[in-house]
């Protein structure tokens, strides 16, 4: 049904086969998160792989940044609505943190700073669609934006993203992260618009 | 964790205006005739869906305003000059139009009434609007616990649910302290300036009473008033925080 008098601000620059239904573009960044920014200094973090592995194998952030890294441009999609095209983030793959792993797991739980989590299939993490990122537009990350490290895995929703990110801990059951628990979608496709439980 | 599955899928479902008010001149509340509507919690938002006659949708989120008790669904919306959702909703949109709505969305910036601890509500603009739904939910469930509210706005004119704010500073268990950021009008008896470690201190209560602690506004807003609460002490765990708009 049509909504009288409503027309719409259509961008005329954005190509619309690049923003998934029902999101708009915005050229800021959006923050959103559940509670304060933690404060964690680069030298204080670690990135750890757990669970359904022999050992759990940590990286400190040096360890991380002496690793080959990435650099890529991509769009994200927020399920509050909002995309923002063409980000540039630089980090480390994950299939280069995941590459001596010898697991049985199908899932990852990613778990952050401040007692964030977030699950998905842990095939939605290689093959070159995720990394964990430590710069973003060729500058370290904020903390408002998840620094110094965050996942970004932009093929799903950008709360799949955690920021200050810490590790991942590797399960044969799929686990529902913090968002998930509240009624937002499992796995979380723009392209789907798989924003709630049951969409 | 806290465990709040939302049954099924969340449909859309047509609601019609039955009446629209201004708060300030940026600022109308739309009062829904929502039928069938499933029931919310105090601090929960819908997704609004509005569709131009060649079929091109725009989706936004927007705070409930109404406490879960309430008779009518309201929503409180900020006309952004940039935006494309709200200058509709408050500029054209009128009684006896219709939108779809999706939810109630969010299950963790909520008040129950069953929450017994002291809370702390930190708004900044329409960041208040969340907090009328819970301050109306307090008030309707006879709720025992304390609440304190402390609102920033820029001016007098522009603070939301004005009069509402100050019958409900005349209610026990309830606090409500303004600051008035940008002019205060002669005679203002209110606070002045913007929220910081001082007054948060002033306002709030004691982290060592592990307040339940809200944060509500613009993200400038939201980060240096979450920092200086955790600055002073409260468990960051304990402080829940919404964002709207974005950096650079």
């Amino acid at each position: 049904m049509v909504t009288r008098g409503f027309h719409g601000r259509r961008r005329a620059e954005v190509d619309p086969a690049r923003v998934p239904p029902g999101q708009y573009v915005t050229r800021d960044f959006p923050v959103l998160s559940a509670g304060p920014t933690p404060r964690r200094l680069a030298a204080d973090w670690t990135f750890t792989i757990r669970g359904a592995v022999d050992e759990p194998v940590v990286w400190s952030f040096y360890e991380l940044r002496a690793l080959p890294a990435t650099t890529i441009t991509t769009d994200i999609h927020c399920v509050t609505k909002w995309s923002k095209l063409d980000t540039q983030w630089r980090g480390v793959s994950l299939d280069t943190l995941l590459a001596d792993i010898d697991t049985s797991a199908d899932y990852a739980l990613a778990f952050s700073d401040g007692g964030y989590t977030t699950n998905l299939p842990l095939a939605d993490l290689t093959g070159g669609q995720a990394m964990i990122a430590y710069e973003y537009e060729g500058e370290p990350l904020t903390p408002e934006h998840g620094g110094p490290a965050r996942l970004l895995v932009p093929h799903l929703y950008f709360w799949k993203s955690a920021k200050w990110v810490r590790g991942i801990e590797l399960r044969d059951d799929d686990q529902p992260g913090f968002w998930e628990n509240y009624g937002y979608h499992n796995y979380g496709d723009p392209w789907k618009e798989q924003r709630y439980s049951g969409d | 964790m806290e465990r709040t599955a939302v049954l099924g899928r969340l449909s859309w479902r047509f609601a019609t205006v039955l009446e629209v008010t201004a708060e300030t001149d940026q600022t109308h509340s739309i009062v829904l005739d929502a039928p069938d509507w499933p029931g919310h919690l105090a601090g929960q938002h819908v997704d609004v869906r509005l569709t131009a006659d060649d079929g091109y949708q725009a989706q936004r989120s927007y705070s409930i305003a109404s406490a879960p008790s309430d008779e009518q669904l309201v929503l409180t919306v900020e006309r952004l000059d940039d935006g494309e959702v709200s200058p509709y909703l408050v500029d054209e949109l009128r009684a006896g139009d219709r939108i779809e709505l999706r939810g109630p969305v969010g299950g963790y910036f909520v008040w129950r009434p069953t929450d017994a601890v002291p809370a702390l509500l930190v708004a900044g603009g329409s960041g208040i609007v969340p907090f009328r739904a819970m301050l109306r939910e307090h008030g309707a469930a006879m709720s025992a616990a304390p609440i304190r509210l402390l609102y920033s706005a820029r001016t007098f004119d522009q603070v939301i649910y004005r009069e509402e704010l100050l019958r409900l500073a005349a209610r026990d268990g309830i606090d409500v302290s303004i600051t008035l950021t940008r002019a205060q009008p002669a005679g203002w008896h209110g606070y002045t300036g913007r929220v910081d470690t001082a007054l948060l201190r002033q306002v709030s209560w004691p982290p060592e009473e592990h307040p339940a602690v809200y944060v509500c506004g613009p993200t400038g807003f939201v980060e240096a008033t979450a920092n200086a609460l955790v600055g002073l002490g409260h468990d960051p765990g304990r402080i829940r925080t919404e964002r709207f708009g974005g950096t650079s």
